[in-house]
């Protein structure tokens, strides 16, 4: 605070802070399917290190997480399983689909595999790549916080 | 331990099982008819010269157009008294649709989840088996996905709610049994 003002007072709008707050602090549900898995884990570790973006934990529990990134490829017996752990999480809630896979089947195109988890849960931001670089699934978190800063705080439809 | 010798003590421990070696390149592998499975796999694990004591995979394969039609691979390892493991193959070849072969469970309870996989993915029966239910797809699946004649690409809506595996009261049973065990007051 600069000594001339007169009243140390920033303004600004309710629902810049809460959007704020919330996309500063969210926090992932553990849900690495496959392979992505390893490179979400690469992700939360030490050298690219999500807890600076505000992912300081990955949650156990759905009720305790605010995103939740579906890393692997989601197979027809896990759909009602992931179904179910999305529905069990408080809103305001995200989704991230990351990796080819997730996003839409990837090269599997048979019986077993979810032609993209989409079809399960709503996705907010899709992350390519099979898999996708920490830096990749990086900019995709980067990316929902910017989509949360444009969302309102109260008032908009539940998903 | 080679399979000519497997075959030859197999004709006193298991007598008037059709039991015949198989060429191969990487293991001893022995062809074994399907009626005579049981008694066979029976000695191969207690006979003390041969000891096969742990069942490591059971792998069916379909050969559409030729008959019979699947092959079952029973892979077996004999561990102790010897320097090295042994290992051997066990074939089984049976026909049709449906086709029944017994279970091996009673002789290695490690078959119980490898013959679910090859019942749910190849359809092959196994009589005697405890729980013989679908283990990689899900429970309300049809058909056998890994059968030459199904199709690759299947086009049935995702199924977002799965009932719960377990009845009310069931449910309701499991929580008093736990608190029984812990000694819990009610």
């Amino acid at each position: 605070m600069s000594p001339d003002l007169e009243i140390p007072i920033l303004t600004t709008t309710v629902d810049k802070m809460v959007q704020w707050a919330r996309r500063s602090s969210i926090w992932p549900v553990t849900f690495g399917l496959a392979c992505c898995a390893i490179e979400m884990m690469s992700l939360g570790a030490s050298r690219y290190d999500l807890a600076r973006f505000g992912a300081e934990v990955f949650r156990a529990s759905p009720r305790q997480a605010d995103l939740m990134i579906v890393a692997g490829r989601v197979s027809r017996k896990m759909a009602p399983a992931l179904r179910r752990i999305y529905d069990q999480m408080p809103e305001p809630k995200w989704v991230i689909s990351m990796g080819a896979c997730a996003s839409c089947g990837g090269v599997f195109d048979n019986y077993a595999i979810v032609q993209g988890v989409d079809q399960v849960v709503p996705v907010d931001v899709f992350v390519p790549g099979c898999p996708p670089r920490p830096e990749a699934l990086l900019y995709g978190i980067i990316s929902l916080q910017r989509k949360i800063d444009k969302q309102r705080a109260f008032g908009y439809p539940l998903a | 331990m080679d399979a000519l010798t497997i075959v030859t003590a197999l004709e006193t421990l298991a007598p008037g099982a059709r039991v015949a070696a198989v060429p191969s390149i990487d293991q001893p592998v022995i062809l074994v008819a399907a009626a005579d499975l049981v008694p066979v796999c029976t000695a191969l694990r207690d006979d003390p010269g041969l000891r096969f004591t742990a069942l490591v995979d059971v792998v069916g394969v379909d050969y559409l157009p030729r008959s019979p039609r699947f092959d079952l691979n029973y892979s077996l390892v004999a561990t102790t008294g010897r320097p090295a493991p042994a290992r051997l193959r066990v074939k089984v070849q049976v026909d049709g649709d449906a086709p029944h072969v017994h279970s091996v469970t009673g002789i290695w309870p490690s078959a119980g989840f490898l013959e679910r996989e090859v019942w749910d993915l190849l359809g092959v029966v196994f009589d005697g088996h405890p729980d013989l239910r679908r283990l990689l797809t899900p429970d309300d699946w049809e058909g056998h996905p890994l059968r030459k004649d199904y199709p690759v690409q299947v086009n049935i809506p995702v199924k977002l709610h799965a009932p719960l595996q377990v009845t009310a009261e069931q449910f309701r049973a499991h929580i008093e049994k736990d608190r029984r065990v812990r000694g819990d007051q009610a």
